[in-house]
């Protein structure tokens, strides 16, 4: 399967990419090209240009700044789940990145490309809406945003991403103490996409639990809170009881489910049901123990 | 396919839609002139006639097209060969010497780990880039490692066998060169 023509550039400054984004009829940047180049043979994207990001420096790195990690918006997947960084602050970071398609992909695909594609299957994105990332994003003549998670995601595919906007870093708040993330997802055989992924973000003070965050990813356009369960655990002790409450109230976040040949709206519900079940337990476990 | 690349002219290249490129692969740099669009399993197999890469799937799923990108694991199918630019590149071709196979080659042979060897350069490449960073690997580290490689022929338990062995064979080749650099 062969691609469409198109104009290849590769700037050397992240400047010089927005200027070429903004100046170049169609075009569109490039990352990992692990989401691009496989719509690109379908013909699904036809860019009449590709601005290649791989060479722009300074857009890789793993830092800790104050209570949060920047990930450079090209930092492989398989950089985040290798970071000592990741697995020590935020594990549950480094655990999703490793559940990312397969080591071959792993060592392509970027944390940038993948918010930016928004693919409702993906995995970080329904991480970062439980988790309560920004997204860092620089446009025409500098002009840099932070955007929350919450208001990244619009739709299928669809970001708050401007032509011409690319995200250069991705910030994750750290676990705080009492705090702890299970991110878990029904895997598709043979893409291993998440089917539905579950991203669990809850925290325990004095035996009960203060504060709780689930997203819920593949059901429906976008990634979602499941606020209504979340609503049940604030305040309650952890227990089955009541995780088995919460994860029965995550259909009432869930209008709209969609369904292909794989699995039905209503299975993707269901699945979403059992996975938060599993998610909070293993959360609860982990921060009680 | 042919027509997306040329050998290099002695001419810098005045089409817009070509660029040149150098590209080391295997140790032997080699400078070509590409269409963007040319992929790198096109560039490897067509191009430069280093046929031992295969392409299976074309969609990224079964790592029969798997080579050694600055000694990384990547499926040549889902780059374009312009993004090589530069960089790196081990085929299957760049494992044997001209007299001698690879210890991996050598442990797949003995460990019958392929059938009709489809699978096999991208299984060993695979297999390379674990070995190097990771010299004595559990059965369940082979075996996430390979994960982005199919076979349909041999389910697997030859392939993962052969890893071992060729971990052990490695292992003992080095403790054996040490030895020779310690009477040297
Ligand atoms: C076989 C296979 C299995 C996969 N399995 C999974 C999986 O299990 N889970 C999962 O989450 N994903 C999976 N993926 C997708 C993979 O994670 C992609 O790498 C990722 O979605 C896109 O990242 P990329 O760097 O490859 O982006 P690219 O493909 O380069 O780009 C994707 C889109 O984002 C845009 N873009 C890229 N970088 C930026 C930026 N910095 N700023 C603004 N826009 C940008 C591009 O223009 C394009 O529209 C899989 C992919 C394949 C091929
Ligand atoms: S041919 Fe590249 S992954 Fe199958
Ligand atoms: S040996 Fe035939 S595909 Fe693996």
């Amino acid at each position: 399967m062969q691609p469409a023509k198109f104009d290849y550039y590769r700037p050397d400054t992240l400047s010089e990419a927005v200027e070429l984004l903004t100046s170049v009829d169609g075009a569109r940047p490039i990352a990992g090209g692990h989401s691009l180049l496989p719509a690109m043979k379908l013909r699904v994207a036809s860019p009449a240009a590709l601005v290649d990001l791989g060479r722009i420096p300074d857009l890789t790195g793993i830092s800790r700044d104050g209570d949060s990690l920047m990930i450079g918006a090209l930092a492989t997947h398989a950089a985040v789940a290798a970071s000592d960084l990741a697995k020590a602050d935020c594990p549950v970071l480094a655990d999703t990145a490793s559940q990312i398609g397969d080591p071959q992909v792993r060592n392509r695909g970027t944390i940038g490309g993948s918010l930016a594609h928004a693919d409702p299957a993906a995995d970080y994105p329904t991480l970062m809406r439980a988790i309560g990332a920004t997204i860092h994003v620089t446009g025409a003549g500098g002009s840099e945003r932070a955007i929350p998670a919450d208001d990244f995601f619009v739709d299928l595919f669809t970001t708050a991403l401007e032509v011409g906007e690319l995200v250069t870093a991705v910030e994750v708040p750290v676990m705080a103490a009492g705090q702890s993330g299970v991110y878990l997802k029904h895997r598709h055989p043979a893409s291993s996409y998440a089917v539905v992924g579950i991203a669990a973000i809850v925290t325990v003070d004095g035996g009960s639990c203060t504060a709780a965050a689930i997203g819920v990813g593949g059901v429906t356009g976008k990634p979602e809170r499941a606020d209504a369960a979340e609503a049940a655990l604030i305040g309650q002790e952890p227990s089955d009881e009541l995780v088995a409450t919460a994860a029965a109230a995550v259909a009432e976040s869930l209008a709209n489910p969609i369904g292909d040949i794989y699995a039905s709206g209503e299975f993707r519900v269901h699945l979403a049901s059992v996975l938060t079940k599993r998610a909070l337990s293993e959360a609860f476990g982990a921060g009680s123990a | 396919m042919t027509s997306l690349f040329t050998k290099v002219s002695p001419e810098p290249t005045t089409d817009a839609g070509v660029r040149r490129i150098t590209v080391s692969i295997n140790g032997n740099q080699h400078t070509v002139d590409v269409e963007p669009r040319l992929l790198l399993a096109h560039l490897i197999r067509q191009g430069l006639d280093l046929t031992g890469t295969h392409t299976g799937c074309d969609t990224t799923h079964c790592g029969a097209c798997t080579v050694l990108f600055d000694g990384t694991p990547v499926k040549s199918c889902t780059m374009f060969a312009v993004q090589a630019e530069g960089h790196e590149i081990t085929t299957v071709e760049g494992l044997a010497t001209a007299s001698e196979l690879h210890p991996i080659q050598e442990s797949f042979k003995d460990e019958h780990g392929l059938q009709c060897g489809f699978c096999t350069p991208g299984m060993m490449l695979t297999a390379k880039a674990l070995l190097d960073e990771n010299p004595d690997p559990t059965e369940d580290e082979v075996r996430w490692a390979l994960s982005g490689n199919l076979c349909r022929c041999t389910g697997y338990q030859n392939i993962v066998k052969s890893v071992l062995a060729a971990a052990a064979r490695l292992r003992s080749q080095g403790a054996t060169d040490e030895e020779e650099g310690e009477t040297s």
